[in-house]
C-alpha cells in the first residue's frame, strides 16, 4: 500500500532530460555530445527510483550492478559512495553509462517504465562515475596478498581489462598483451572520441595499472609470442580476448577502389591514429564530401557521423530493410538524424563504380522490399526487379559486420573453434578446449557489447581463480 | 620505447638503422615485417625486418625516404628513441624445398629481398641475385648481396654501374640462358615486379613478390592492405605480405598506394616548413 503510494507520487516527475549539444555546432567537432547531468538534476533523477524490493533492474544487467543502492547514494548527495558502490559490480562504470544499450537492458525491466519512462539508471551511473573521477578521489581497493601465480590476458578491450581488475584483487600478478599501441580495445580504436571521450578510457587503465596491472603494448600474440610460449615463460593461466577485430566485404564488384573503406580502417584512422585532427597528426583520412555509409548498425552510426564532422556535405545511411529494423541504438539514429544523415533505406549496393584513377564515384543500388520473416523472425528483403540507381559518392564506409580475427587460432595447436573461426568456450566459465586457456568477449560471441563482454571477463577471471586455487 | 643503436647512410636517400628490440630480433623470420611510430602524433609505417641477432637483441631495418616518416625517421640518431615498435608482423616467406633461387631486388626492394637470399643460402640453396636501381648512387647492399649470393648480376637504368637496363632484362637473359630455377623472389617497386612477373610466367617459373600496400594496424583488424589476388580479396598484413606473382593485380595495388597523394604533399611540405623553420 505504502510503497504503492510512493509509487503514485514519484510517478509524477517525469525523466530529466540530458542536456545536448546543439546538433548545428556539434556536427563542427568532436566532443562529446550529451553533456551530463549537473548534481542537482542527477539527485532528482534518483529520487525518482522506488527502491523495488525485488528490482527489476538489475536483472537486466549482465553485470548485477545493485542498482537500487546506488541511486539511493545519488539521491543522497553521497556520489562517491555512489561510484565505489558501482565499482563493486562493474569495472568500467564510466563506459557503460555512456554505451551500454540501457533501453534492452537495466531501463527495460525498470518498473516505472510500465507507466511512465523508466530510471535513467545509464545516465545516472555516468554521472556517479565522472564525479568520482574528477573529484580526484579514486578508491584503490584492497589487494589480497600476492600469491605467486602469473596470469596473461591477450587483448586490452573491455573483457581483458575486467579479467586483469578482478584477477589483480585476487592475488595474482597479471599482464596485459596488447596488439596496438593503446590498450582499449574497441573503446579507443572504434567508439568515436564524441560518444566516449579516450580520456575516460586512458583514465580507467591508469587505475588498472595503480592496481599493479602491466600492460604491454604493440605485443601481437602467436606472433610475438604464442601462447605454448607463455605457458612456458611461466604463466599459470591464458585469457583471450582478443575481440571480433577483422572486416567483412560483401564482394561485390569494385569494393576495392579507392575510397572505400571498411568501418574498422575508417574509425581506427579517426579516433586511434587521431586522423581528423590531420595534418598535426600524421595519420591521413579522406574528407569526403558525399559519403555513403552500408549498413545500419551502432557500428555505422559511428561512421557516418564521424563522415560528417570530418566536413562531408551529404552523409547517407545505405541498408537493405527498413527503419524499423535497424539495428542500431534508437538514441543513435535520433542523433544521426539530427545531424543531418539522410537515410536511403531499403536499398541495397550491387557494384561501384570508379574512375580512371580506381577512384570510386558512385555505388549501383537497388531498390528492395520486404518479403516474408527469415530465421531471425526479420522480414527478408527482396530486390524489386529493374529498379537500379546510381547513388554518387566520393567515399564509401562498408559497415556489415566483422569476422573473427586468425591470428591466435592459427598459432594455437588444439584451440577449437566454430565455423566462423570464433573460439569454442563455455559460456558460464570461459572454459576453452586447451587447460588453462580462457576465453570471452566478442572473440566467442562474435560482435556483442561492452558489458556482455565485461560479463564474460567476470566469469572468466572468476573460474580461472577456482582453476588455480586448486592447482 | 626503442632504441636506435646504430645509423648509416647507404645512399642518398635510403637509410640502415639497428634497433635494440630483443623479443621480436628473437622470433623475427625472413618476410616479416615490423610496424613503427615515430611519436605521439606519428604514423604507424610498416618496413621489413632485414636481419636480426637474437643473441645481442637487435633488429635491422632499411628505408627510402619518401614521405615526411620516412623523412622524421632519417633524421634520428643512434641513441634516439622511437614511441612504438610492433612485430614481427605477416607470414614469413615460404621457402621449404627451395635448391635453385634467383632474388631479384629493385631500389630499396634489395633490403626486402636480402633477408630472403640469406635464409635461402643458409639451407643450402644455389642463389643467383639481380639487384638494381636507377643510377650507382642509389644502389644499395652490393657487398652483403655478394655474400649471399654464388652468382650477383648488378643493373642500372642509366648504365653507369653494371648492365644498362633493368632487373627484370637480366632475368630475361638469365632463363634464356638455361639456367635452373625452382623459384624467383622479386621485391621493388611495383611496376618492377609487375615487369618480373609478366616475364616469368612465360617460362611457368613460380615467382613470390612482397607487396608494399598502405596498412594501419597490421593485424587483420582494417582491411587498409586488401589486395586481389588470383580474383580473391587479400589482407596483405595477414595473409602476406607475399603472394603469388602471376596471381597479383598490380595495377590495382598502385592505384590504392596512390590513395593518400595529395595528404601525403601536404604532410611533407609542412614538415619542410617546419625544419627550415628551425
Ligand atoms: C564502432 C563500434 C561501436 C560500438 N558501440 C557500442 C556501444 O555503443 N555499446 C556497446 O555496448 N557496444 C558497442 N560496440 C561493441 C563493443 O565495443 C564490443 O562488443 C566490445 O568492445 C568487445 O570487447 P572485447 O574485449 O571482447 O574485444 P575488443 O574491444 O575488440 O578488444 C580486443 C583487443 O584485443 C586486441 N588483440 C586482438 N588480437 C590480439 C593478439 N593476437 N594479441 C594481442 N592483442 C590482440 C585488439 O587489438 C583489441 O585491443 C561497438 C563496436 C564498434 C566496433
Ligand atoms: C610489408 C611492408 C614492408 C615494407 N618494407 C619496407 C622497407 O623495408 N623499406 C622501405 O623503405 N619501405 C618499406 N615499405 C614501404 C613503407 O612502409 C613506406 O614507404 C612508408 O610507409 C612511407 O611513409 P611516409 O610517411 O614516409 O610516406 P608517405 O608520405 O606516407 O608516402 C609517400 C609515398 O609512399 C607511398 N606509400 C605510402 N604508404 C606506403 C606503404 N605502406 N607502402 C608503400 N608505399 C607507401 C605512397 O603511395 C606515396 O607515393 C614496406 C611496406 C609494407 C607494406
Ligand atoms: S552496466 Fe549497463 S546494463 Fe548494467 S546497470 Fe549499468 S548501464 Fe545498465
Ligand atoms: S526497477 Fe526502477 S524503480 Fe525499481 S529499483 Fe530499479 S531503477 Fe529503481
Ligand atoms: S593493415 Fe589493417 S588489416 Fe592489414
Amino acid at each position: 500500500m505504502e510503497n504503492n503510494e510512493k509509487k503514485e507520487k514519484k510517478e509524477k516527475v517525469p525523466r530529466h532530460k540530458m542536456p545536448e549539444q546543439d546538433p548545428k555546432v556539434r556536427i563542427h567537432n568532436y566532443n562529446e555530445v550529451p553533456i551530463g547531468y549537473s548534481e542537482e538534476t542527477a539527485m532528482k533523477e534518483a529520487e525518482r527510483c522506488i527502491q523495488c524490493k525485488k528490482p527489476g533492474c538489475r536483472t537486466g544487467c549482465p553485470v548485477g550492478v545493485d542498482i537500487p543502492a546506488f541511486v539511493k547514494l545519488i539521491a543522497e548527495g553521497k556520489f562517491i559512495e555512489a561510484a565505489w558502490k558501482l565499482k563493486e559490480d562493474s569495472a568500467l562504470p564510466a563506459v557503460c553509462g555512456r554505451v551500454c544499450p540501457q533501453e534492452s537492458q537495466c531501463e527495460k525491466f525498470c518498473i516505472l517504465g510500465k507507466k511512465d519512462e523508466p530510471v535513467a539508471i545509464g545516465r545516472l551511473e555516468r554521472f556517479a562515475a565522472d564525479f568520482e573521477r574528477n573529484s580526484g578521489q579514486v578508491k584503490i581497493p584492497e589487494i589480497t596478498a600476492k600469491n605467486g601465480k602469473k596470469v596473461a590476458v591477450v587483448g586490452a578491450g573491455p573483457a581483458g581489462l575486467t579479467v586483469a581488475g578482478d584477477l589483480i584483487k585476487l592475488g595474482y600478478e597479471v599482464t596485459i598483451y596488447e596488439a596496438l599501441h593503446k590498450p582499449g580495445g574497441v573503446l579507443v580504436y572504434g567508439i568515436p572520441e564524441f560518444r566516449l571521450p579516450k580520456s575516460i578510457v586512458e583514465a580507467e587503465i591508469n587505475y588498472l595499472e595503480k592496481l599493479g596491472v602491466k600492460v604491454v603494448c604493440n605485443a601481437v600474440i602467436g606472433r610475438l609470442e604464442t601462447i605454448d610460449e607463455l605457458f612456458a615463460e611461466g604463466y599459470d593461466a591464458v585469457f583471450l580476448g582478443v575481440g571480433a577485430g577483422a572486416p567483412v566485404f560483401m564482394g561485390i564488384p569494385g569494393e576495392n577502389l579507392s575510397g572505400i573503406y571498411s568501418a574498422n580502417e575508417y574509425l581506427t584512422r579517426s579516433n586511434l591514429m587521431k586522423a581528423y585532427l590531420f595534418p598535426e597528426y600524421d595519420t591521413p583520412i579522406v574528407r569526403g564530401k558525399n559519403v555513403a555509409v552500408i549498413g545500419g548498425g551502432n557500428v555505422a552510426m559511428d561512421s557516418v557521423r564521424t563522415a560528417l564532422r570530418l566536413g562531408a556535405d551529404n552523409a547517407y545511411i545505405i541498408y537493405r530493410r527498413s527503419e524499423v529494423e535497424l539495428p542500431a541504438r534508437a538514441e543513435e539514429v535520433h542523433h544521426a538524424k539530427e545531424e543531418g544523415v539522410q537515410f536511403k533505406l531499403l536499398t541495397n549496393p550491387v557494384e561501384y563504380i570508379g574512375d580512371a584513377n580506381g577512384w570510386v564515384t558512385g555505388i549501383k543500388c537497388v531498390e528492395m522490399e520486404l518479403g516474408e520473416p527469415d530465421e531471425s523472425g526479420r522480414r527478408r528483403p527482396v530486390e524489386k526487379k529493374g529498379s537500379e540507381f546510381v547513388i554518387d559518392v566520393d567515399t564509401v564506409v562498408v559497415s556489415v559486420g566483422t569476422n573473427a580475427n586468425p591470428i591466435i587460432p592459427m598459432t594455437t595447436p588444439g584451440l577449437e573453434t566454430n565455423k566462423w573461426g570464433y573460439i569454442v568456450a563455455d559460456e558460464e566459465t570461459g572454459k576453452t578446449s586447451r587447460e588453462g586457456v580462457y576465453a570471452g568477449g566478442d572473440i566467442v560471441t562474435g560482435s556483442a557489447t561492452v558489458i556482455l563482454a565485461m560479463g564474460a571477463g567476470k566469469k572468466a577471471a572468476a573460474s580461472i581463480h577456482e582453476y588455480l586455487s586448486n592447482k | 620505447m626503442t632504441k636506435i643503436l646504430e645509423k648509416v647512410d647507404l645512399s642518398e636517400n635510403v637509410v640502415k638503422m639497428v634497433l635494440d628490440a630483443p623479443a621480436i630480433a628473437k622470433k623475427r623470420k625472413a618476410g616479416q615485417f615490423i610496424v613503427l611510430k615515430i611519436d605521439e602524433k606519428g604514423e604507424r609505417i610498416p618496413l621489413t625486418t632485414v636481419d636480426a641477432d637474437p643473441e645481442k637483441g637487435t633488429l635491422t631495418i632499411i628505408f627510402q625516404v619518401v614521405g615526411k616518416t620516412t623523412a622524421k625517421l632519417a633524421t634520428m640518431k643512434a641513441g634516439d628513441e622511437l614511441m612504438d615498435l610492433q612485430g614481427p608482423m605477416g607470414r614469413p616467406t615460404h621457402l621449404e624445398g627451395v635448391k635453385n633461387a634467383v632474388c631479384v631486388g629493385g631500389g630499396v626492394g634489395v633490403g626486402v629481398v636480402y633477408p630472403i637470399g640469406a635464409a635461402l643460402k643458409k639451407q643450402g640453396a644455389k642463389v643467383t641475385s639481380i639487384i638494381g636501381a636507377r643510377n650507382k648512387e642509389l644502389l644499395i647492399l652490393e657487398e652483403e648481396m655478394k655474400g649471399i649470393s654464388d652468382n650477383l648480376i648488378v643493373t642500372t637504368d642509366d648504365g653507369s654501374y653494371g648492365i644498362h637496363g633493368f632487373v627484370s632484362d637480366a632475368l630475361k637473359t638469365l632463363i634464356e640462358s638455361g639456367e635452373k630455377i625452382d623459384e624467383v623472389f622479386a621485391i621493388g617497386p611495383v611496376p618492377m615486379m609487375k615487369a618480373v612477373a609478366a616475364v616469368t610466367k612465360n617460362y611457368g617459373i613460380k615467382t613470390t613478390v612482397s607487396l608494399n600496400s598502405i596498412m594501419v594496424d597490421a593485424t587483420g583488424m582494417c582491411g587498409a592492405c586488401r589486395v586481389a589476388v588470383g580474383g580473391e580479396t587479400k589482407f596483405a598484413c595477414v595473409d602476406g605480405p607475399e603472394f603469388d606473382g602471376h596471381a597479383v593485380d598490380f595495377d590495382l595495388l598502385a592505384s590504392r598506394l596512390r590513395m593518400y597523394m595529395t595528404q601525403e604533399k601536404e604532410s611533407m611540405d609542412n614538415y619542410r616548413c617546419e625544419c627550415h623553420g628551425k
